[in-house]
């Protein structure tokens, strides 16, 4: 039938095919991104558009406890609110991978099936960078200036931390929501969930209970730790959360991995029963 | 390893909560053929072919594909079998040949080989012309072609097509019967489910009729129709009198014995040469002079076929006739 010859490759170890089969799936994922432009015009233009707005809107009218410029305040905080809203985009993929029968596909096939999960994970870290380069090249324009070296360098690492712990909730979510329609309907609930932080405002000049709250949402930590290490100090309460928003910063990923991964797991084995 | 059967499934048992989707399914498919597997929505077809091609675990019975264990060896089955259908999709949004060359990467044939398979399949299915074309803007038949191409990169030894063409139009169905054909011609083996006894009838040279989770038929095209009753040449006269002629007419061309309907003047009989039955009784009717409303062939569907084995229709006519 075919003039190839269509036998794989018995020489190669099954991690080389893990990996492979990883990379074809991250190849997939930025492929879409070529072919579709507007997607990435939409996916970046949100994050340019809120620095935008929320830095010239918000900025003249809002203050920050202990002085200093809210500009130096803000950013941060939509930095991690755009790493934050990308678990809807990790979600929207999978549950339209899962609807329309391209993960079945994939599952159907001698493939690594974690490479399908793991492929996307990559893809979204990928975006993720790009989507923290553009933010930060607009923010500058707009006249931010962090402090450089290696504090900016763990910033971005603190960012991408949350991001990577974000796959597993937007995994988990892609597999348990019915359709793509459903998806979208997960920024209804991923906006409040960002705004009652330290994103916009510091939590101490919210109601009490509200700011406890507030000082408590995860994100909240890595907002408060890379405001720090960007170089823009002095919004700190005096919880313990807020006094440990690095080491927190680096925890709550951990936390929220340990317990959304294996649901995102078990959700995906659940596919076979 | 290889006993002449593509497929064995015995007793195969499948829950989902109360449910039982399959309740003791057997199934046997000769090695080169195409078998159908013929039933209305929720009888197990689906449930059936996932669990063949290791999509989802079986709760009991056994099950070998290409003479390797569905359950031990799910990953060597995958190496040997396609899946296309309902519920195994391409990705709309690459063209044609990204999916293909994908495909290929993930079926580990190396960039070089999977891009050669890719070129050769989209010529074999008759897509080289839409080959860059994102899939977003196939027709329905270019996408289950294109289905059907990502099924067969490794030339698998069963391919499973679940309701290939469900949802087509005529002219669709026909590219995909053809692509079915030529694919079983270069010696794979089949496993069809079909809702329509039409598409079981024109690929398939076995049919097994599934009801409520079990194998209820097992047979060939022609003898399922026989049991059925097979074809019906049918006339509809405008006068009461001449039923007494039509029916005499009828009788010389008919194998079994004609049927009427006094109040709907219907005659009707059971015929196997179809075409020349129903010229001869045309003629004669015109030459006796006797006037006709309608007069055509009538195949027996699903419906039938579920009548007599089961002794109640499908569920979609129930639903209906509820209406």
């Amino acid at each position: 039938m075919s003039a190839l010859d269509l036998t794989g490759h018995p020489t190669r170890s099954r991690t080389y095919w893990v990996l492979a089969d990883c990379w074809n799936i991250v190849r997939r994922g930025l492929t879409h991104y070529q072919r579709q432009p507007v997607n990435i015009a939409w996916q970046l233009g949100f994050p340019i558009l809120s620095v935008l707005l929320y830095g010239y809107v918000f900025g003249s009218a809002m203050t920050v406890p202990g002085g200093g410029d809210y500009q130096d305040f803000l950013m941060p905080g939509m930095f991690v609110m755009t790493m934050a809203f990308g678990f809807i985009n990790t979600a929207t993929v999978v549950v339209y991978d899962s609807t329309k029968g391209v993960i079945d596909r994939f599952r159907s096939m001698p493939m690594a099936s974690s490479a399908v999960v793991a492929g996307r994970g990559v893809t979204d870290l990928l975006v993720a960078c790009a989507e923290l380069g553009i933010m930060m090249l607009t923010a500058f324009a707009m006249g931010w200036r962090p402090d450089g070296g290696f504090g900016f360098l763990a910033a971005f690492g603190l960012l991408l931390w949350l991001r990577f712990a974000l796959i597993w909730i937007g995994v988990w979510l892609g597999l348990l929501v019915p359709n793509p329609e459903a998806a979208g309907g997960l920024f209804a609930v991923a906006f409040p969930l960002t705004m009652i932080s330290s994103i916009f405002v510091a939590p101490q000049l919210m109601p009490d209970w509200l700011g406890w709250v507030a000082a408590w949402n995860p994100i909240s930590s890595t907002a408060a730790a890379t405001r720090d290490l960007f170089g823009a100090p002095g919004a700190t309460g005096d919880s313990w959360v807020e006094q440990h928003a690095l080491l927190m910063a680096g925890v709550w990923p951990v936390i929220l991995t340990l317990i959304f991964l294996p649901l995102a797991v078990r959700r995906f084995q659940k596919l076979s029963r | 390893m290889s006993d002449g059967y593509a497929v064995r499934a015995e007793g195969l048992e499948k829950r989902y909560g109360e449910k039982r989707a399959l309740d003791g399914f057997d199934l046997t498919v000769r090695e080169g053929t195409v078998h159908g597997l013929l039933g209305p929505n929720g009888a197990g077809k689906t449930t059936a072919v996932r669990i063949l091609s290791t999509l989802v675990r079986l709760d009991g019975g056994r099950a070998t594909v290409a003479g390797l264990d569905v359950v031990r060896q799910p990953r060597d089955v995958r190496a040997r079998i396609g899946l296309t259908g309902q519920y195994a999709a391409v990705d709309e949004v690459l063209t044609g040949r990204q999916n293909l060359e994908m495909f290929g990467r993930l079926f580990h044939l190396g960039g070089k080989r999977a891009r050669l398979r890719a070129t050769e399949l989209l010529e074999q299915f008759a897509l080289a012309d839409a080959a860059d074309k994102g899939v977003g803007a196939y027709s329905g038949g270019m996408r289950r072609r294109l289905d059907l191409a990502a099924s067969m990169i490794l030339a698998p030894a069963v391919l499973f097509l679940d309701e290939p063409t469900t949802g087509l139009d005529p002219r669709s169905r026909g590219e995909v019967w053809e692509s079915v054909r030529a694919l079983v011609a270069g010696g794979t083996t089949v496993l069809l489910t079909t809702q329509y006894l039409e598409e079981a009838d024109k690929l398939a040279s076995r049919i097994t009729v599934i009801d409520q989770g079990r194998a209820i038929a097992d047979d060939s095209p022609d003898g399922l129709k026989n049991r059925v009753g097979g074809d019906r040449i049918e006339v509809v006269l405008s006068e009461r009198a001449d039923i007494p002629r039509a029916v005499k007419v009828v009788a010389r061309v008919s194998d079994g014995e004609p049927e009427t309907d006094e109040t709907e003047l219907r005659v009707h009989a059971p015929v196997t040469d179809r075409v020349s039955a129903l010229t001869e009784v045309a003629r004669t009717l015109q030459d006796e002079g006797v006037p006709v409303e309608d007069i055509g062939l009538r195949r027996p569907s699903l419906d039938d076929v579920f009548l007599r084995l089961t002794g109640h229709r499908t569920e979609t006519t129930e639903k209906e006739a509820a209406k």
